[in-house]
């Protein structure tokens, strides 16, 4: 097992916001985390990884439990972390922004060159002294995975990466997602939109109201249309 | 400007520097001190000398020279200010702590480079001794990041800067442990003892290298930020420190290497500065001030920006004395006033993101007293009222001006906590509301309530004018454009000696015969005390203090409903002032005197003291906060000569271990009982988190 998260607490101040949750990725595995908004998916992926100081529960991750560690070492351990809202350091160019997220060769996960990167994301090796603030939606939404992925994690939890795209760009994305699954990353993707996540997911899991009411393959989900309807907006 | 001032002067200049002697606002030592620390301004910042001018006038060189050589004095002076500035530029870039030690790291540096110059002969033991100076100080730079700094990143700004110019305070002790209190002359710079000959006009050639080694240091600090992977982390940190750890680098060694960085270029100017001026125990204060205003006119987090407005700043000093020679620090001020309000972020500066809050990190929600609250308060008062039956009249004196500061103190927490505006010059509307009534009574000869009454108008009219600036900023930069106008306003009262009477300041404003007696004016103080708490309590609990608690709390909504934030904001400043005014207007009349000390940074910080200590977050807790504070601190120095030392320490441990203050940590036990006690109620009064 890649990633195991179980009894997962998280609170923001006197809110609480995630409640028990519990789940599993295996090794090379494609996992969708569907939910509204508001739902707590980015809670759950800012807790594993530690943005969220105030949080109770097990992350075991490659065998070992990271939950008291600090941010940093969680991600250098090879747990990549893609934010929603992207936060491209908009001062930096393209070269640079990389340049941050690198990290040393690991010897059980792919290694990233930027120029393996630039043949999964052409745009961006046309614009690589451009300042990241820059640069269009998509293109910092790109730069933002290549970023993670300079630090070659084995596993990575990429925010709502459909969020905000022209359709041209979120085939672009899904295509991008699926060479990184080939390359042998493991990936839990937050998602609202059902279709794209049912184009790259081996699995599923439903979050509402910060706790996890569904988990299973995607054909279990298509099987369940009330569980689908109920909890996701289409 | 040393060049000609040892070329036509070879007596040692007084001491001069931007006073601020703890001791001189406590009273007993004052008139000890007071001739000892005279004017506010630099050394190079004195008019021309007599013989000086007798030179240009006649058959010295032509006058282009003269000015050039002045130009270039200027530059010279910019060097030392640049390293320094840079330095605390970058570490706000990083960490967001505008860190008040900055200063005190100068002049850390300054005195280990003495020391280690003495020590070891020879240039090689000069150039040495410099850079290790300014490596060792880089070191204690470090200890002090690790031990205090890492715990109050996320604190509100105010506390960060309180937090360091505590720190300030005990390197001032510290440092006259070891080093003495009198001023220390370094060695020459070997190979640059020197002066180079212009048209008849003397450069020193150490000036000369000063001015080639600025751009080389920014060359230097150019490349480390563009082309290293360390600089480029730092950027990156510099806009988004939680997405730089989440990507796998370790902040606390990154801000651990900034700071170490800042640090050493300021202590490298200090050390630098050792062949042109004596290292004293005050050149903390005066370089800090500049710093401030190179940092603000160049825009906070700009390494060019910091270059940029050194030039400028040093230059307006050095031509400032030619025209203006009574004032030339207010041409420095004026022109920082002017690019805050063009460019409230600085020149080279960006402009910020929404400003972190001010108040502190939790509130408890605020509320009138309740009538068994009021009846305690009323029964708190007549006990104080009673103090004349069985105390003698020191004990009064002490009385009457610990009411006198619960009136300062209570204007400034209505200021910072109600409005959300931390202001670290807040004295100058205390100093102006005095001279306002030394002015009345003395000039004019009005009666006392007269006076009294009208003097506080000056207070009202300064914070009207300054204000209206000010709170066209927020955060830090309010903060720092206050001092600056406190600044002002303190080296007004100290230059124009004709009116002020300079740092003699004007003696004998006694109070009528009414209330002459120390009973009565205790009375009187104690009276107008509790008025004017009340009335910022009812201006709290009013429409008014509603929409100033909103501003503060959201200024964008606020403004959605129609609230004119600015005006709002302004409106509370000029309420402060005109307190802090009435405040002053007292304690002239306690001390039968005014001098500049009245409206100087140690006065407006000892109010940020108090209020802290009180609870920022509370309603009324800078009454507490005012009383504890001035009877310790009026204990303190009869105790002990190190009262810097443990008044710092002292700073510095409430806002690491304390910052909720006395009231505040009353409120959240008392809270915390009633909680347990009945969970219903806990809700009501649950705290509040002000989210980050």
């Amino acid at each position: 097992m890649k990633l195991q998260v179980a009894d997962l607490n998280s609170f923001y101040g006197p809110a609480h916001i995630l409640f028990d949750i519990a789940l599993e990725v295996g090794e090379g595995e494609v996992v969708a985390l569907l939910g509204r908004n508001g739902a707590g998916k980015s809670t759950t992926f800012r807790s594993i990884v530690g943005l969220v100081e105030n949080r109770s529960g097990r992350i075991m991750f490659e065998g070992k439990d990271v939950s008291r560690e600090p941010t940093h070492a969680i991600v250098r351990g090879g747990l990549g972390y893609v934010p929603e809202e992207r936060r491209i350091f908009t001062e930096l160019t393209v070269d640079e922004n990389l340049e941050v997220g690198r990290q040393p060769k690991r010897p059980n996960a792919p290694y990233w060159t930027r120029e393996k990167l630039f043949t999964l994301f052409p745009n961006l090796g046309e614009m690589r002294n451009r300042p990241g603030g820059r640069m269009s939606g998509g293109e910092q939404q790109m730069l933002t995975i290549a970023r993670t992925l300079m630090g070659n994690p084995s596993l990575v939890l990429l925010d709502e990466p459909s969020e905000g795209l022209s359709p041209k760009i979120v085939e672009q994305m899904v295509d991008a997602i699926l060479a990184m699954k080939k390359e042998g990353v493991s990936i839990v993707v937050s998602e609202q939109n059902l279709h794209f996540a049912r184009l790259i997911s081996d699995r599923a899991y439903i979050i509402e109201r910060g706790k996890i009411c569904f988990g299973g393959t995607m054909a279990e989900l298509d099987a369940r249309p009330d569980i689908r309807d109920a909890h996701l907006s289409l | 400007m040393r060049g000609y001032l040892r070329g036509s002067n070879s007596q040692r200049q007084p001491r001069t520097a931007i006073q601020v002697s703890w001791f001189e606002t406590r009273g007993v030592a004052a008139l000890l001190t007071m001739r000892d620390y005279p004017t506010l301004i630099l050394r190079r910042r004195e008019a021309p000398s007599r013989r000086m001018k007798a030179r240009y006038f006649t058959n010295a060189g032509p006058p282009m020279a003269f000015y050039f050589v002045q130009f270039l004095t200027g530059l010279a002076s910019a060097a030392s200010l640049f390293l320094v500035a840079s330095g605390l530029s970058i570490i706000f870039g990083v960490t967001r702590i505008v860190n008040f030690a900055h200063g005190a790291f100068y002049m850390l540096g300054a005195y280990v480079a003495f020391t280690l110059t003495e020590r070891f002969a020879g240039a090689l033991g000069f150039w040495g001794g410099i850079v290790a100076a300014a490596l060792v100080v880089a070191v204690v730079g470090v200890l002090v990041e690790m031990v205090l700094l890492r715990r109050i990143y996320h604190a509100p700004e105010l506390f960060q800067l309180l937090a360091t110019f505590g720190l300030t305070l005990m390197v001032q002790d510290i440092v006259v442990m070891i080093w003495g209190p009198d001023d220390l002359l370094g060695r020459r710079a070997p190979g640059f003892k020197g002066a180079v000959d212009f048209f008849g006009q003397n450069i020193p050639s150490y000036d000369l290298f000063l001015i080639g080694l600025s751009p080389v240091v920014l060359g230097i600090l150019w490349l480390l930020f563009q082309r290293t992977r360390w600089g480029v982390l730092v950027r990156a940190a510099t806009q988004d420190r939680d997405m730089v750890a989440a990507l796998g680098v370790n902040q606390k060694w990154l801000f651990t290497s900034v700071f170490a960085l800042g640090v050493f270029l300021a202590a490298l100017g200090g050390a630098l500065q050792i062949p042109r001026d004596a290292v004293h125990h005050a050149l903390d204060l005066r370089i800090i001030v500049e710093v401030f205003v190179v940092v603000v006119i160049g825009g906070l987090g700009s390494i060019i920006g910091a270059f940029v407005a050194a030039v400028l700043v040093s230059e307006l000093n050095a031509f400032g004395i030619l025209i203006f020679p009574k004032i030339s620090i207010i041409l420095v001020f004026l022109v920082m006033a002017v690019v805050l309000i063009v460019r409230p972020w600085g020149l080279f500066g960006k402009p910020e993101a929404a400003a972190r809050r001010t108040p502190g990190l939790t509130v408890n929600p605020w509320r009138p007293l309740t009538s068994a609250e009021r009846l305690m308060s009323v029964g708190a008062l007549a006990l104080a009222a009673m103090l004349p039956l069985f105390a003698g009249n020191y004990a009064l004196t002490v009385g009457s001006e610990i009411a006198i500061f619960v009136i300062f103190a209570a204007s400034l927490h209505f200021l910072m906590s109600v409005g959300g505006l931390a202001s670290f010059g807040h004295a100058a509307y205390f100093g102006l509301g005095a001279y306002g009534v030394a002015f009345l009574a003395k000039a004019a000869g009005l009666p006392m309530i007269v006076s009294l009454l009208l003097g506080p108008v000056l207070g009202l009219l300064g914070a009207a004018v300054f204000g209206f600036f000010a709170v066209q900023l927020s955060g830090v930069y309010f903060a720092m454009l206050t001092l600056a106008f406190a600044q002002i306003v303190w080296s007004i009262a100290f230059q124009w000696v004709s009116v002020t009477g300079g740092d003699n300041g004007i003696l004998g404003v006694w109070p009528d015969k009414w209330a002459a007696g120390p009973a009565a004016f205790y009375w009187l103080s104690l009276a107008i005390a509790a008025f004017a708490v009340v009335v910022l309590r009812v201006i709290v609990f009013s429409p008014f203090g509603f929409a100033l608690r909103a501003t503060r709390d959201s200024p964008l909504r606020s403004e959605a409903i129609g609230i004119n934030g600015k005006r709002v904001q302004w409106t509370a400043f000029v309420i402060a002032g005109t307190v802090a005014g009435i405040g002053g207007a007292l304690f002239a009349y306690l001390k039968g005197s005014v001098f500049p000390d009245s409206l100087g940074i140690s006065l407006s910080v000892d109010a940020l003291v108090m209020v802290l200590l009180g609870g920022v977050e509370t309603v009324s807790g800078a009454v507490i906060g005012a009383i504890v504070f001035k009877a310790a601190n009026i204990w303190l120095v009869s105790q002990t000569d190190l009262s810097k030392l443990v008044l710092g320490g002292f700073i510095v441990l409430m806002v690491v271990a304390f910052p909720k203050g006395i009231v505040g940590t009353l409120e959240t036990i008392w809270n915390r009982r009633r909680s347990t006690e009945d969970k219903k109620s806990a809700l009501a009064t649950s705290r509040v988190e002000v989210a980050e």
